[in-house]
């Protein structure tokens, strides 16, 4: 923004700066006979529909006094003394002056009447202040008012509109207005313009204009709503751009809720990656480490609430390493006390840890109670950035994809580039060789086991930011979780980050045409054909081998 | 694998005369305690009480099913909820039918139909009116998925975990399928409030006893082709893929007929046991194919001791005997004593209660 505001000529700038100062000095309340009297007396008496127009001849006016006066009937500080015909007007103050004569009032004639704002009034008052707003000088303020005046404009307001558009530079205003503008122009009598508005609406890619423009191609009686033919037929190609611009949004918004799941089982799955794609080793409590780590999130955040509220903003960074060793501690646990003389007997192990999910479970559930527990994001964390009319991009999510990435590189990292590293791989390829040179190998499961609880551990810390915290959390990672594994075949990690993809955006483009559940249902159909094709997986480790 | 000892006894003399003990329990006291003695009697034994053993019974065949596959042929199955569930809901279908205009709607249609706002039955309820077509569902339908599902994952040699892994995975996405209102099967809700089977008050002691004795002679008759099974050559076989089956295909043998004989025979039975259990426990609903349910099933089998046909069924009993009790009696620590189980049973008894029996004896 600093860019085009630099850019701007000289001149335009002035022009800005003195309608900011104009409309300074129309705050403090000194120009008020510009608007008519009768104007004021039809915003403050008429019926409905008077004091609408009445609305859009003050705002589009232009008058510095409208905006103060228009907010001040928004609020109800504005009260109608009909036998004397005055219209008095409150400030924040208290102090009461004229509407028409702005002269202070003293003592409070009595007798006046609140002026009641309904519904309909209060939308057409938005959009007359909003409309008014326009010239402002910050650009988010105009911002606001362009979207506002989208939805509430009505044709007195199109004076205004032209003139902002003249002056106004940024683009994406100024792309609001446009849409507005022929939006209005929509009803001129004039069909010249009404082509050149059907035309301009093809620019604009929401639904509601689209909704403006199917109504032009209704039928009213016998004769269409918009009576000429060729406007008729460039607003039906109008309707198909911005369908086709629809269309657009609607798939790159499914490739990125894909993507994002795609993140989310990616990081439920990582640790499996290790914990059984590295150590064949069946971790069932593998979802319970993700929740456990998501509740040493909620532990952050409340600690940080009650005794840093200044580092809330950042909390979840802060719950990154909490959430690690919390997790890990767990795992290096349960790999000591159990898993640790289940070595070599699979289905045994698996039974074993489903136990240790059940004693997690329930050992959450009596501490922090079988409800979920509120989590808050920080500011950063929520909204998003809007990329087509029908595309908003939560920022969490966007966080989380990054996130997935840089665990995922982290771990490559540590795999490929460290000791630890080596040592596990080694052990994975030939644990009995492994040892004969040296390595601890007991050690390096531990290490190894921990390792991959603690990215569980992580995935829970990124899954508290987009889920609710439960204790049954964990439940509805691990069966989603081992498929990524399976199919992305063990002991290779690119495997698991392609599986982890693929998985999330065929789930997102199944759930869009058949639903979740078809989808969850079809993506395991797609599983076990694909293990006909590929047993080992997506990547298999290359070699012989045979089991015994 | 296993000693020879524990063999004969549960396959000799003794193991004949407990299964005669058995039957003479089940078939005979418990109808005359029940139906016989005055309910004031110290000696009689409440409906209550038959219910409970008679659904633990249903559990027990599921186990005895599962010791066929895993026990004797090394395929942990974690979905086999789902075959006692189709089972369970193929029962629930008579049985809904049979409710006829008594339900809540006076409607031909099952209430939850009638809620949905369906005028009518959809193309899978056609012919569940009749008790015998009903009854082939049981056996079909779980068979019939068991043979498509094996099929595909015994010819492309997903085995071990991998195997179970799916099998869960398949008993999720059923659970999540049954949940839907849309399927047909009544929601979360599934079927309820029964009124009659074949005529009989459901409800009525009489009818609640005959259920109990024919799920008896159920589990007898299981207990029994099991045996004949396990001591065929076939079960040698079975054996033989357990203990390293690429050896077995090195002799010659292709694994894949038997793999997927015992495990739809497997499947078959638990859609048998389902069917005994909808019409004594009195609901059916997809919550019992939900994974947790599947490796309880697993459980029963390791606690009471692998391939010995009688363990399962002792784990069975005593798995779910204490759970009912416990789930009475202090119901927040049922998952830590649960998952206890888990644990302590894979870590220090790999051969269940009967192996701990055997050892003690030798």
């Amino acid at each position: 923004m600093a860019m085009t505001r630099a850019a701007r000529p000289l001149p335009a700038l002035f022009a800005d700066v003195l309608l900011c100062l104009a409309l300074c000095l129309g705050m403090l309340g000194t120009a008020h006979a510009a608007i008519p009297k009768e104007l004021i007396l039809q915003l403050a008496t008429g019926d409905s529909d008077e004091k609408i127009a009445a609305m859009g001849q003050i705002a589009s006016s232009g008058d510095p006094a409208a905006l103060p006066l228009l907010q001040a009937m928004a609020d109800g500080r504005l009260q109608v003394l009909e036998e004397k015909q005055q219209v008095l007007l409150y400030n924040d103050a208290g102090e009461v002056t004229d509407a028409v004569t702005g002269a202070k009032l003293d003592p409070v004639p009595e007798g006046a009447e609140d002026i009641t704002v309904n519904n309909r009034l209060r939308s057409a008052l938005d959009g007359a202040m909003a409309a008014l707003q326009l010239t402002a000088a910050d650009t988010a303020v105009r911002l606001d008012a362009a979207r506002n005046i989208k939805s509430s404009a009505t044709p007195e307001m199109l004076p205004l509109i032209e003139k902002a558009l003249q002056s106004e530079k940024d683009a994406a205003i100024r792309r609001l207005l446009l849409t507005t503008q022929a939006s209005l122009q929509l009803s001129s009598d004039n069909v010249s313009t009404r082509l050149a508005a059907v035309k301009a609406l093809a620019a604009s890619g929401d639904s509601e204009t689209k909704q403006l423009l199917l109504a032009l191609l209704e039928k009213e009686g016998d004769t269409f709503k918009e009576p000429e033919a060729a406007v008729r037929a460039e607003a039906q190609k109008s309707i198909d751009d911005i369908d086709a611009r629809l269309q657009m949004g609607e798939y790159a918004g499914m490739a990125f809720t894909g993507i994002s799941l795609g993140s989310i089982l990616l990081l439920a799955a990582l640790g499996l990656a290790i914990t059984y794609g590295l150590m064949g080793v069946i971790n069932m409590a593998h979802g319970e480490l993700i929740m456990i780590g998501a509740y040493a999130t909620y532990l952050t955040q409340n600690l940080v609430r009650a005794y840093a509220p200044g580092l809330f903003e950042i909390y979840p960074l802060l719950a990154v390493p909490v959430s690690f060793m919390v997790a890990a501690l767990v795992g290096v646990a349960m790999e000591r006390l159990v898993i640790r003389h289940l070595y070599g007997r699979p289905l045994e192990t698996l039974l074993a840890t489903w136990g240790i999910s059940l004693m997690l479970i329930q050992l959450v559930r009596s501490l922090f109670g079988a409800q979920n527990v509120p989590l808050e994001n920080p500011a950063w964390l929520s909204g998003g950035v809007q990329v087509m009319s029908n595309l908003i991009l939560p920022y969490n999510r966007i966080a989380i994809i990054v996130f997935a990435g840089l665990v995922v590189a982290g771990m490559a990292l540590i795999l490929t580039r460290t000791r630890l590293g080596l040592f596990v791989r080694a052990v994975t390829q030939n644990r009995n060789m492994a040892s004969c040179v040296g390595v601890a190998t007991p050690r390096v499961d531990t290490v190894a086991f921990g390792l991959g609880s603690g990215i569980a551990g992580l995935a829970g810390c990124a899954l508290s930011q987009v889920g609710n915290v439960g204790p049954d959390l964990g439940q509805s990672y691990i069966i989603d979780s081992f498929m990524v594994v399976v199919l992305g075949g063990v002991g290779q990690l690119i495997g698991t980050v392609y599986a982890a993809l693929g998985l999330g955006i065929i789930n997102k483009l199944f759930e869009a045409q058949a639903g979740a559940v078809l989808a969850k249902i079809a993506v395991l159909v797609i599983i076990i054909v694909f293990i006909q094709k590929r047993p080992q997986g997506l990547f298999a480790v290359r070699g012989r081998f045979v089991e015994q | 694998m296993l000693d020879k000892t524990l063999v004969t006894r549960i396959f000799g003399p003794k193991g004949w005369l407990g299964l005669a003990l058995f039957a003479a329990i089940t078939l005979v006291l418990v109808p005359i305690l029940n139906l016989v003695v005055p309910e004031d009697s110290a000696f009689h034994l409440s409906t209550y009480w038959v219910t409970l053993i008679g659904k633990i019974m249903c559990y027990a065949i599921v186990a005895l099913a599962m010791d066929l596959v895993w026990g004797y042929t090394g395929i942990l199955s974690l979905g086999h909820g789902i075959f006692f569930a189709l089972g369970g809901y193929a029962m629930g279908m008579y049985l809904m039918r049979a409710i006829g205009r008594e339900g809540n709607y006076q409607s031909d249609l099952p209430d939850f139909m009638v809620f949905l706002n369906w005028k009518e039955l959809p193309w899978y309820w056609v012919g569940t009116d009749s008790f015998l077509y009903c009854m082939a569902l049981v056996v079909l339908v779980p068979g019939i998925l068991a043979l498509i599902f094996g099929y595909f994952a015994f010819r492309s040699r997903i085995k071990g975990v991998y195997f179970s892994i799916i099998t869960q995975a398949l008993t999720f996405a059923a659970m999540l399928l049954f949940f839907r209102n849309e399927t047909g099967f009544g929601g979360n809700n599934g079927f309820t409030d029964f009124k009659r089977i074949l005529g009989f008050p459901i409800a009525a002691p009489e009818t609640r006893v005959a259920l109990f004795a024919i799920t008896a002679l159920f589990l007898i008759g299981f207990l029994l082709l099991g045996r004949f099974i396990v001591t065929s050559k076939l079960g040698r076989v079975l054996n033989a893929i357990r203990d390293a089956e690429s050896r077995v295909m090195f002799s010659g043998y292709n694994p894949l007929p038997y793999k997927l004989f015992i495990w739809v025979l497997s499947a078959v039975i638990c859609g048998i046991a389902g069917a005994l259990f909808v019409p004594q426990v009195g609901i059916i609903n997809p919550s019992e194919m939900s994974p947790a349910n599947s490796i309880e099933i697993a459980i029963w089998t390791a606690v009471g001791g692998r391939a010995t046909l009688v363990g399962p069924l002792i784990g069975a009993g005593l798995i779910a005997g204490v759970k009912s009790w416990f789930t009475v009696a202090f119901p927040e620590y049922w998952l830590y004593f649960l998952g206890l189980i888990f644990i302590l049973v894979t870590l220090y008894l790999p051969r269940g209660v009967v192996g701990l029996i055997n050892k003690e004896r030798a």
